[in-house]
């Protein structure tokens, strides 16, 4: 019993730092319509700077820097090469992310190179026990920081002015343009936002278990892009929830695969995807997702 | 004399390929090869995204589906994978076959929804057909992947043997020349196939289906039945496509066709122009080119790093300027190589009594027009929603 509740609370904490990184998506796919495959290479950038300055300013300093950085480079992608395309429509723009990705992803691999950066965060490899669950200090620390981020994210959206524009911008961009909301403003603040969180999620991906900031840690952005598909693909709420249905389905994949041996190794892989498409079939606009996603 | 002009170029390429093979050393004529399979599956993906309006990430796992299915069907079972034994051209076949099979039975997926959201879907397909190409070893060798049988009709093998010694006009014909003709003879037979499904009552019901999805159903068009067919149409391609790199690797295992695969075609499909055969050859020749080539002749460019030296090293080099050109196409160029070509040509041309002037381009925000104002002028890429 022990053993399955430390693999829930794995999967609850994983779940929600996917959260972090689908919640991204689903902000900078309602502000400016864009389908950011860019964020792992975002999330990656967050991770390496925290990585490579925190020895000379100390790590909180280096969270700080991290996080900016992430959310500038995001605005940054925004302002300078999605605002101008030859033909703005969705599928241009998911391409040219691609491409900005492929860049991003190269540049920092050649700086990287086959080196694993340590992150350098207090908790290090530390574990907390709580009556027969054993967690990594850094995935509690993650959870909680996720949970008070989502209430943050709450706040901002529910009971201030931008926030409620940010969601106007989303739901009609014309007429909240014609009510004199700046839609430039709300798209590089969805930018930001996503390059922020993206960065959170890099902290925490890159710490214990995992050894540190390594090029591969790009590709677990991708991770989660079925729990976005699966929350519908502009749902705050939705994100949330398809990363934890996604993070405990993982967890439970890889903790129990010795039983599950008949479907084959590295199910932990596949499974999230496996959950995305029988989803789909069922609900083809995901499980929060309005009926027709389309922004017309 | 205008449908001979038009003919002209696609001739003169066609010959010239057919050419090259007495002209090329093997380095060349391997990359010709991979080259050519990229065509097709570039061709199948143009017509998915170009002329339907919806997008794949999904074609590297039919592809390795065509891949395997080839080397399942031809190969014989040993040791390491089984095989059935079949003849080489009906491997081929059944390769296009079995991946369309498997498009189609996505369709509950592929019809129902629209543009970059079955884009996302299928990134999907590319994770489960690693998880099958790994674990089903029996048939596809696991990790290690598995060799292929070489293509051969009855009397005549695609390989350096059976005949043993060919020469054509002094020079030496191995199984890298006769793959070539093989190869051509696919590309020639997918482009000639793309180009009328693209001008067919089902290609103009696709473009429909992109342009708005409302104005197609009420015109008739079973809205999700066009979108299933232009998968499954797209997802032949890709099986043949990978059937074609099969061949031309030799040997095929699970990491050839990841999600690298997958964006790989879509870029050359954009570099190209969405919706154009020749761009889509041309976007196709262009990213499989490049890497091979700064990789072979790194040591010749002096400004390049030996690799793991932390410089600037070929295969970086190479990827860098991948990114740069995607995102220097969608920036600057509209319509990708063949919006410029066809923009180019336009100018050039001075009106022609035999030809009908050109059409000016619809005002900027109406989106494109379903039928292309003359059959010279690529359709401008749609918006996927407007």
């Amino acid at each position: 019993m022990s053993y399955f509740l430390t693999q829930l609370a794995n999967g609850l904490s994983y779940g929600l730092i996917l959260g972090l990184i689908a919640v991204g998506f689903v902000i900078v796919f309602t502000s400016t319509g864009v389908l950011n495959f860019a964020h792992g290479s975002v999330l990656l950038t967050g991770a390496y700077l925290v990585a490579v300055l925190h020895d000379p300013i100390g790590f909180w300093a280096a969270v700080v820097v991290g996080i900016a950085g992430a959310a500038l480079l995001g605005v940054l992608i925004n302002a300078v090469l999605v605002r101008n395309l030859a033909e703005a429509n969705p599928g241009t723009a998911a391409i040219l992310m691609l491409g900005v990705d492929i860049l991003l992803l190269t540049e920092l691999t050649r700086r990287i190179g086959n080196r694993v950066l340590p992150i350098g965060a207090p908790w290090g490899a530390d574990v907390v026990t709580l009556g027969g669950v054993t967690l990594p200090t850094s995935r509690a620390v993650a959870a909680g920081l996720a949970v008070l981020v989502f209430g943050l994210l709450w706040f901002l959206f529910a009971r201030t002015g931008f926030g409620v524009a940010m969601r106007a911008a989303a739901a009609d961009g014309d007429t909240a343009s014609l009510m004199g909301i700046r839609l430039s403003r709300t798209g590089a603040a969805g930018w930001a936002l996503a390059g922020a969180l993206a960065a959170i999620a890099g902290i925490f991906l890159a710490s214990f278990p995992a050894p540190g900031v390594a090029p591969a840690l790009a590709i677990s952005a991708f991770a989660a892009i079925p729990a976005w598909v699966l929350g519908g693909f502009d749902s705050v709420v939705g994100a949330i929830v398809g990363g934890l249905i996604i993070g405990v389905v993982t967890a439970l994949a890889v903790g129990y695969e010795t039983q599950l041996h008949f479907l084959g190794r590295g199910l932990g892989e596949v499974v999230p995807y496996a959950v995305m498409i029988l989803v789909l079939l069922v609900r083809p606009s995901g499980l929060f997702g309005r009926e027709e996603a389309v922004r017309a | 004399m205008p449908e001979i002009r038009r003919r002209l170029p696609v001739v003169a390429a066609a010959l010239l390929a057919a050419a090259l093979p007495f002209l090329l050393d093997d380095f060349w004529l391997q990359t010709g090869l991979f080259t050519m399979a990229a065509v097709v599956g570039a061709i199948g993906l143009t017509l998915l995204v170009g002329v339907a309006g919806q997008l794949s990430l999904g074609h590297a796992s039919f592809a390795a589906l065509g891949a395997y299915t080839y080397a399942w069907a031809v190969g014989e079972t040993d040791g390491r994978a089984a095989g059935i034994g079949l003849p080489p051209v009906l491997g081929l076949v059944l390769a296009g076959v079995v991946a369309a099979v498997a498009g189609a039975l996505f369709s509950p997926i592929s019809g129902r929804l629209r543009g970059i959201y079955l884009g996302l879907a299928t990134i999907g397909l590319v994770f489960l057909a690693r998880h099958l190409m790994v674990n089903l070893q029996g048939a596809t060798g696991g990790f290690v992947g598995r060799s292929v049988e070489p293509f051969s009709v009855p009397g005549f093998s695609f390989s350096n043997n059976d005949p043993d010694y060919l020469a054509v006009a002094g020079v030496q014909f191995e199984g890298l020349h006769r793959l070539w003709y093989l190869f051509l003879g696919v590309v020639l037979l997918a482009a000639w196939l793309g180009r009328n499904v693209k001008a067919s009552r089902t290609g103009r019901a696709l473009a429909n289906v992109r342009d708005s999805e409302t104005a197609a159903a009420s015109t008739g068009i079973h809205v999700a039945r066009a979108k299933a067919t232009a998968f499954v149409i797209s997802s032949a391609y890709a099986g043949v496509a990978g059937a074609l790199m099969a061949l031309a690797y030799g040997r095929i295992a699970p990491d050839l066709f990841g999600l690298q695969l997958s964006i790989d075609f879509l870029v050359m499909i954009v570099l190209g122009g969405l919706g154009s055969i020749a761009g889509a050859a041309a976007g196709a020749a262009f990213v499989v080119i490049l890497p091979l080539v700064l990789t072979q002749y790194s040591s010749d460019l002096p400004f390049l790093a030996s690799p793991g030296s932390g410089g600037l090293d070929a295969a970086t080099l190479a990827r860098l300027l991948y990114g740069a050109a995607i995102v220097a196409v969608l920036l600057f160029l509209r319509g990708g190589l063949a919006g410029a070509a066809g923009r180019l040509r336009r100018r050039r041309a001075l009106p022609d009594p035999d030809d009908p002037p050109p059409a000016p381009p619809p005002p900027a925000g109406t989106g494109a027009s379903p039928s292309a104002p003359h059959p010279d002028v690529p359709t401008r890429s749609k918006e996927t929603s407007s």
